[in-house]
Formats: structure tokens, C-alpha cells, sequence
């Protein structure tokens, strides 16, 4: 018999989709069974007062959740979210429910038992209930009290080899796509940089140092599994400079409709009955670019007009592979709406070396150039994609050091006006008058 | 660097007695408004100074979850209340 009743809670367990309240249920019946004999260091009931509380909310319409609060482990400022309800009465269970940020590992690859162990520390000094993954990427674990925190932390740091993630105005965890471990698009080894960053930037991480939050993501390649390009402050999306390489004999498998060469590498297959592959149409007419033919039964692509969009690739990566001079393009300024509209990330460097025997030196000189500017003109939660909208793309490009050029036009001018700096006029503004008088009658 | 913030002592000195003339009326600051009181000084600089006060407990961080603030230690709001103190 449950603890409260949940009428509202119910509802969202009818129809066919897999509900978050079925899993509370599970979780609280769990423990009120505990047939693992577990020395709870929460409140048995914890979850059972998460939906009684979460009942409550739906029927006010609105949250009885506090805003905010003191809470962290000694040392960080950040990893610990503070959440306390405001009616610890009646569900004292949730009186305090932080939450931890638990940096992810890069590519999120797990033991299971590393598994088993993060459940067995959460089942014993939390509420058992986590989150794999946060929208930031972490390991979320919901729910526990203030006296709980440094004892997690200890095991997490001593027993597991895990760190806390990011949070508030911190560097928030940095989070990549499985990259060359597994994925042949992967154009540089993004779990070796998302570790290096992870590391190089462990102050801004763990201590708040910034106007707002900020965000590093990383995508091996243009298909953006983990949508660097909307979601991160400085998103780092792997591409090449060279041409694609083309396999002639495997296009024209594809052109015969080969079963050992099914488009998009079977991707779809099952879905509905697609019909006979056809290169012009799936292909050719799909490049956004246009800078594709087919003659003679040979493929031909303009490298110079294409844009690295990965969708040839994709439907036959039998042919097509990536080119073999990589490295990554950073875009800047991706945001959720909060103060202005959403925005998507702006190509800042096109092309960028992904080099691991410098330390990454092109890439951090970029990430600290940006960093200055933010940290001395940002205004207090603004995020550097609202910076840039209103100081103007082009403050950027001055203060990382980079020439305009053609990748970063979006659109066509849309203001007529251009102002000269004096560094950028030949002479500058001062003028030898009468040098001007030997041409110019008064 | 300012001699100001070089000095350990003299630097937090100056943020406490900043931060006592404004509790009147504010007691969360964000680590913006610690700019004003090293005028010369790189927000990296700031932020690494700021940041050690906390950890010697003479201030606390404060966060929503997305952003974090800063105050003197027990001083002002806590969690139990909603911008009323
Ligand atoms: C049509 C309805 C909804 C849509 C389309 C939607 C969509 C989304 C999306 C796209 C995300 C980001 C997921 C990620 O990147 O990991 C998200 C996160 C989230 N949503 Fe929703 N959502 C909906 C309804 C709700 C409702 C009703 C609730 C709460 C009762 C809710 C609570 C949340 C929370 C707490 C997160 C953040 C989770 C985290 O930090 O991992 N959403 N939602
Ligand atoms: S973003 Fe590209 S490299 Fe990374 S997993 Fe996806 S397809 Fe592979
Ligand atoms: S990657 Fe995209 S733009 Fe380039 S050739 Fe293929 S479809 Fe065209």
C-alpha cells in the first residue's frame, strides 16, 4: 500500500510509453522490502515522498521545491545541486534531496561493476534513484542529505576513481561522442581530448570562475551525435581538409543495388519498403551543396564546394570515407532560451589541428582567448552566446586573433554601415596638411 | 598583479569590508561585482583570491543549480528563504 495517494502520478503510467512513475514505484517498494538488508542512510520512505510531493505539485500547480542553496563538499564549489522541499511535515522523507553531478566517463564507458558499486553507494547513502545521463552528460544521482555528501565524495574519489562534475558558474563536465574508439567518421580521438580538457581545467571545473555556465562538447564528426553545435558554449566538431575518398567499385555496387551494399548501411531497412537505391536521387540531389555528378560510372565530388555535411557518407559508407587530413572545426555560442532565443552554435575556426603532442596548444590558446573576454565583459548570467549578439561577431574574431573570412558569413550584410579602426587605415587619421595642399587649392 | 590583491590579508580584508558596507542591502554577490574592488586586476586573478576565501571559510557559495553566487559565511539568505532574508 503506497504511502500517498498518487491519482495524478497514475495517469502517467496509462498509455504505451515507459513511465518514471512506474520506475518510483519499483525503487520505493524496493526499499521498503530491503531484502538486501541495506543500512539506509536516508529515509526508507525517501521515495515514496518523492511522489507524494510530486502529487501535491501537479494539484497546486506549482513546485514545492526551494530555490537553491549552500551545499558542496569541502573544497568545490560545484557537483552538488541544493534542493530542499518546503513541506518537510508532511514528506519529511524529501525535507533535503540534493542532487550530485558526477563527471561521466569520456565516451560513457562502463565496467558493470563499476556499476553495481555507484548503485550500492546510492542505494546506501541516497535515495537509490539516478539519472544516466543528465542533459549536461553526467552521472546524475538524485537525492540525499547535506551530512551525506563528503562521505560520497570520499568514496567516490578513494574507492572509485571518479570525480565530481560541474556546476553553477563552473566549467561544466565536458562531454564527447564515443569517437575513433568505436565510430569510423570520428576525424580525432575525442575521449583523449575531453580528458585532456577535463584535466587542464580542473580549477574551472570545480570552482565557480565564471559570469554563467560554460559548456565544452565534442563530436568526432559532422553528424553531431551529441549536438555540440546546440548545446555547448564552444562546441568542437571534428572535419577534414582534404578530399573525401571515393572507392569507385563499391559506388557503383551500391548503383547495382548489391545486398552486401545497402544504403545507409541498412539503417532503415525493415522500416517500410523503399524501394530500388537510387544514387541520383538519395544522393546527389540530397548534397546540400550540389557538388556532386556521376558520369560514366564514376563518382565526382568539388571538395572545394563541399561542406563536410557527412550525408553522402552516411548512405554509402562502403565508398565514401572521410578525408585523411583531420582535425576539428569550434563553433561558438550555442544556448537554451533562458535570457534571449536559443541560438545554435557560430563556426568560429573552420579548421583547427587536433594535436595531443603539443597539448592541444591551438585549441586551449582559442578556449582561454574567449575565456578573458568573457570572464572581463560578460554581464552577470550571460552566457557567451548573448556576448556575442551583443558586442558582434566580429569582437570575437579581435579578441581570438582571427581574420574574417568567407566560412563565417552566415547571410549577407544586412547593416550598411562599416566603421574603420585607426589600426586598419593605411596612415591612420592623422594627415600631413600640406602635403594635402599641394593637391588641394583651399 | 595590484599590490592589493597580492597581499593576502589586505585583499581579503578589503572583501569583507566591501561586502559588511553593502549587507544592509544585499548579502549574495556574484563574482562580477568583486571586479570593483580590484579595478587593476585580471577576473582570473579575482576569481582564484574569491574562490580561497570560501575554502578558508570566511565565505560561502550560494547556487541555484545554474549560477553561483557568493556571501559572508552564515550571512543572509540561506535556503529556508526566498529573497526575504
Ligand atoms: C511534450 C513534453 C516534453 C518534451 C518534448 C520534453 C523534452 C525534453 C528534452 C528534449 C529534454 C532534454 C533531454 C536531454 O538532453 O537529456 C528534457 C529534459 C528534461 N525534462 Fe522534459 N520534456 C517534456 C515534458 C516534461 C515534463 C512533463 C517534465 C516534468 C514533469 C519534464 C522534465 C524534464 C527534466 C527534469 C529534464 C532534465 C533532465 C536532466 O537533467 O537530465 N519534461 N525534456
Ligand atoms: S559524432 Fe561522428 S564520430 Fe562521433 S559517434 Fe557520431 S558519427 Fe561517430
Ligand atoms: S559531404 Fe555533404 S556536401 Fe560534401 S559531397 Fe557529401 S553530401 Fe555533398
Amino acid at each position: 500500500m503506497a504511502k500517498h495517494e498518487t491519482p495524478l502520478l497514475d495517469q502517467l503510467e496509462s498509455g504505451p510509453w515507459p513511465s518514471f512513475v512506474s520506475d518510483l514505484k519499483f525503487q520505493a517498494e524496493k526499499r521498503a522490502k530491503n531484502e538486501e538488508g541495506i543500512e539506509f542512510q536516508m529515509p526508507v520512505d525517501v521515495v515514496e515522498d518523492l511522489l507524494g510531493i510530486l502529487e501535491l505539485s501537479f494539484k497546486h500547480g506549482r513546485t514545492h521545491w526551494k530555490h537553491g542553496g549552500i551545499v558542496g563538499v569541502f573544497g568545490y564549489g560545484g557537483g552538488v545541486i541544493g534542493r530542499y522541499c518546503d513541506q518537510p511535515k508532511n514528506f519529511p522523507g524529501v525535507e533535503a534531496f540534493h542532487t550530485m553531478r558526477v563527471n561521466q566517463p569520456a565516451g560513457k564507458y562502463y565496467k558493470t561493476d563499476y556499476l553495481k558499486q555507484l548503485c550500492d553507494l546510492w542505494d546506501f547513502r541516497g535515495s537509490g534513484i539516478t539519472n544516466m545521463h543528465g542533459s549536461t552528460g553526467d552521472i546524475i544521482l538524485l537525492g540525499t542529505t547535506t551530512k551525506q555528501l563528503e562521505e560520497i565524495f570520499w568514496t567516490l574519489t578513494h574507492d572509485m576513481n571518479q570525480d565530481l562534475g560541474g556546476s553553477g558558474s563552473n566549467l561544466r563536465t565536458p562531454s564527447d561522442c564515443l569517437g575513433q574508439s568505436r565510430c569510423e567518421y570520428a576525424c580525432y580521438d575525442t575521449n583523449a581530448l575531453v580528458y585532456f580538457l577535463t584535466n587542464e581545467y580542473q580549477d574551472e571545473l570545480h570552482r565557480p570562475a565564471f559570469p554563467y555556465k560554460f559548456k565544452f562538447k565534442l563530436d568526432g564528426c559532422p553528424n553531431c551525435c551529441v549536438a555540440s553545435i546546440a548545446r555547448s558554449d564552444m562546441s568542437f566538431i571534428g572535419t577534414w581538409k582534404d578530399d573525401i575518398r571515393i572507392d569507385q567499385d563499391a559506388v557503383n555496387k551500391y548503383v547495382e543495388n548489391d545486398p552486401a551494399y545497402p544504403a545507409n548501411a541498412g539503417a532503415y531497412k525493415g522500416s517500410k519498403d523503399w524501394g530500388p537505391f537510387d544514387l541520383e536521387k538519395e544522393v546527389l540531389g540530397l548534397c546540400p551543396t550540389k557538388c556532386m555528378k556521376f558520369q560514366n560510372k564514376k563518382l565526382f565530388i568539388d571538395n572545394a564546394n563541399c561542406t563536410r555535411c557527412m550525408h553522402c557518407i552516411n548512405v554509402m559508407p562502403r565508398a565514401l570515407k572521410i578525408g585523411k587530413e583531420t582535425g576539428c572545426s569550434i563553433l561558438c555560442g550555442a544556448k537554451a532560451p533562458i535570457l534571449d532565443g536559443a541560438q545554435m552554435g557560430s563556426l568560429l575556426v573552420p579548421f583547427i589541428e587536433v594535436n595531443p603532442d603539443n597539448d592541444y596548444e591551438a585549441i586551449t590558446e582559442v578556449i582561454e582567448n574567449i575565456w578573458d573576454w568573457w570572464m572581463e565583459e560578460g554581464k552577470n548570467r550571460e552566457r557567451l552566446g548573448e556576448l556575442i549578439m551583443r558586442q558582434g561577431f566580429q569582437k570575437l574574431l579581435e579578441v581570438t586573433g582571427i581574420d574574417p573570412m568567407p566560412q563565417h558569413v552566415a547571410y549577407p550584410r544586412t547593416n550598411p554601415y562599416i566603421f574603420w579602426k585607426e589600426d586598419e587605415v593605411p596612415g591612420g587619421w592623422e594627415r600631413d596638411v600640406d602635403e594635402y595642399r599641394k593637391h588641394h587649392q583651399r | 598583479m595590484s599590490d592589493l590583491l597580492d597581499n593576502k590579508e589586505a585583499a581579503q580584508e578589503a572583501v569583507v569590508e566591501w561586502l559588511n558596507k553593502k549587507a544592509k542591502t544585499k548579502s549574495k554577490f556574484y563574482i562580477k561585482d568583486f571586479y570593483k574592488i580590484f579595478p587593476d586586476d585580471k577576473p582570473r586573478m579575482i576569481k582564484k583570491v574569491v574562490n580561497k576565501m570560501v575554502e578558508d571559510g570566511i565565505l560561502e557559495f550560494w547556487s541555484s543549480g545554474s549560477t553561483t553566487m557568493y556571501g559572508l559565511k552564515g550571512g543572509g539568505i540561506q535556503h529556508s528563504s526566498e529573497g526575504e532574508n
